[in-house]
């Protein structure tokens, strides 16, 4: 589902980065986070549990691991916690990762 | 770990950055460990790159702090996850899946505080966040929630209610928990709190104003229900002056105090008590931040919540102490520099009392009952806690076994206290819940991934 952000736009900021989220491309502020990048963009869930239940950032500095998402392949990555950079492929996770596909 | 520093601060917030400075100014090298990419701690988030003037000027104060930090006593590494603490002391912390390797004479952990988690059910709906995310996202990138309701307690839900209305992006409703009686209460406090009068009428200020702009305003609100409503807005219930009440809105941002983050310091083997006015673990500290541990010194909110300001003289304060302790002041001039700071931070912490009472969280907080999720990693609800309890589940060990609630990766930063909570209702023996390293969860390949020039840790 298609959700808009809850938030109102950030100002505009003279670096932009591209990122993909689940294969769309979306533009970011270049300093921000990845967590900030993904609220301004959309304001569906970001991850969902191993029951499916949808989840997004909950506390924005690192304590609530709820915006996990998988970045360039490795999954569990706090996305409130790294800066959003040019051409990173993010993915929400739906469930649990697997030892699988750790390193 | 080619060179030892005379102190590692882990945390850069006003009790490490103030640290920190005290020590350059000594001529003493610190290494300064922080997860965010600045310094700055989450009171002065993003106060270093542009912020906006809605956010006031308790937040520009900062400013100072943080340019300090540019000393060339002072090695800063940001985006560092600390996942371990060893005797020496060492500190282990990773950064891009690389894991380093820090030695120091002496370790002051400032890690500060976290918001306290507010169950209830729906809670974990994402249209759900705390107030503190919002507000770090309007520090750290200008973003504004869209006619938000704010809920719960405390002086910081009134703080962001009123830079929103600055923002020109004011909530929707405030919807506060504390009753009258307990304002009653607490005015017990204000002869000792007047003692930090500046503060007190900067809280009355903010109610004003908030008034003023006509934010629809609840007091005494309990039953705090979520649901997911229309295109993903929430639909928030709750029951204030004895009716049900409804509001629906993108965003429902709730708050109910901060608690001092004590994983690290727990894992570092220092003692712990409980604070039954707080409601919150805290490690024991004496009057300089010393712990049991040798070498091992905690400042600021970590060491119990006293706010910013205090967060600022106790750091300065125990960053005297290990210069003292290292020999590179004699008493006498520890004495001279100490006595002043001590005096401010007793002011700063005076209102404390006044705001603990005057704010103090509900029952429905600290004990949840029913389906309410508690533990958000593993889905755990209070009915299975409890439960757990009643079977027989002696303590937050045997709850953890029994539900699972705490083993996930937020390793019961989101549910340690709502357990307790359960547990002490329930009749059962609230201990202070383990913590073990890693501290963060870190991967086995993170581990192993020493950075060049790292020795491996015994």
């Amino acid at each position: 589902m298609s959700i808009a952000s809850r938030f109102l736009p950030p100002p505009k900021a003279d670096g932009t980065v591209c990122f993909t989220l689940d294969g769309e491309p979306v533009m970011a502020r270049d300093g921000d986070t990845l967590a900030v990048a993904i609220l301004a963009h959309t304001g569906a869930a970001t991850r969902t549990t191993a029951s499916g239940s949808p989840r997004a950032p909950y506390c924005m500095m690192g304590v609530c691991f709820e915006c996990l998402v998988e970045v360039d392949g490795r999954p569990n990555v706090q996305a409130c916690l790294i800066p959003v950079r040019e051409g990173m492929a993010v993915r929400r996770q739906d469930g649990l990762r697997g030892l699988r596909h750790d390193g | 770990m080619t060179d030892e520093v005379d102190l590692i601060i882990v945390g850069a917030g006003p009790a490490g950055m103030a640290a920190a400075r005290t020590m350059a100014k000594n001529g003493a090298r610190v290494l300064l460990l922080d997860e965010q990419q600045r310094p700055g701690g989450q009171i002065y988030r993003g106060l270093d790159a542009s912020p906006a003037g809605y956010l006031g000027r308790d937040y520009a104060a900062g400013a100072g702090l943080i340019a300090s930090m540019e000393a060339p006593e002072i090695t800063y590494e940001g985006n560092a996850r600390v996942w371990r603490i060893e005797d020496g002391p060492r500190v282990l912390w990773s950064r891009d899946g690389e894991t380093h390797v820090s030695a120091g004479r002496a370790l002051l952990l400032a890690g500060g505080a976290q918001e306290r988690p507010v169950p209830f059910p729906g809670w974990t709906l994402p249209g759900v966040m705390s107030a503190g995310a919002a507000q770090i996202l309007m520090k750290s990138a200008g973003m504004l929630p869209r006619g938000a309701i704010l809920a719960g307690s405390g002086p910081l839900l009134y703080l962001v209610a009123l830079q929103l209305i600055h923002a020109g992006a004011p909530p929707v409703a405030l919807v506060e928990t504390q009753t009258k009686a307990m304002m009653a209460r607490a005015a017990w406090h204000l002869p000792g709190a007047l003692r930090c009068s500046p503060v007190l009428v900067k809280g009355l200020g903010l109610l004003r104003r908030i008034r003023a702009a006509g934010v629809t305003r609840f007091t005494g609100a309990r039953d705090f229900c979520a649901e997911e409503g229309e295109g993903g807005d929430v639909t928030f219930r709750f029951t204030a002056k004895g009716r049900a009440q409804e509001i629906t809105a993108p965003l429902l941002l709730t708050h109910h105090g901060v608690v001092p983050s004590t994983h690290m310091s727990r894992a570092a083997g220092v003692s712990h008590r409980w604070n039954e006015t707080q409601q919150a673990y805290q490690p024991e500290v004496d009057a300089l931040g010393r712990t049991n541990v040798a070498g091992v010194h905690i400042a600021g909110d970590a060491a119990g919540i006293a706010g910013a300001e205090a967060a600022a003289f106790a750091g300065e304060l125990a960053a005297l102490d290990i210069l003292r302790l290292a020999g590179k002041l004699s008493d006498k001039v520890f004495e001279a520099r100490a006595e002043p700071v001590r005096v401010v931070l007793k002011r700063a912490r005076a209102v404390r009392p006044f705001l603990d009472a005057a704010y103090a969280p509900p029952a429905e907080v600290l004990a949840p009952v029913g389906e309410t999720i508690v533990c958000r990693c593993e889905e755990v609800t209070a009915e299975e806690i409890r439960r757990s309890v009643a079977e027989g589940a002696q303590g937050p060990r045997q709850v953890k076994t029994a539900t699972r609630a705490g083993m996930g990766p937020c390793q019961g930063r989101m549910c340690e206290l709502a357990v307790r909570g359960i547990i002490a209702e329930c009749g059962g023996t609230p201990d202070l819940p383990r913590t073990r390293s890693p501290i963060k969860p870190v991967s086995l390949g993170e581990m192993a991934a020493l950075a060049q020039g790292q020795p491996p840790s015994d």
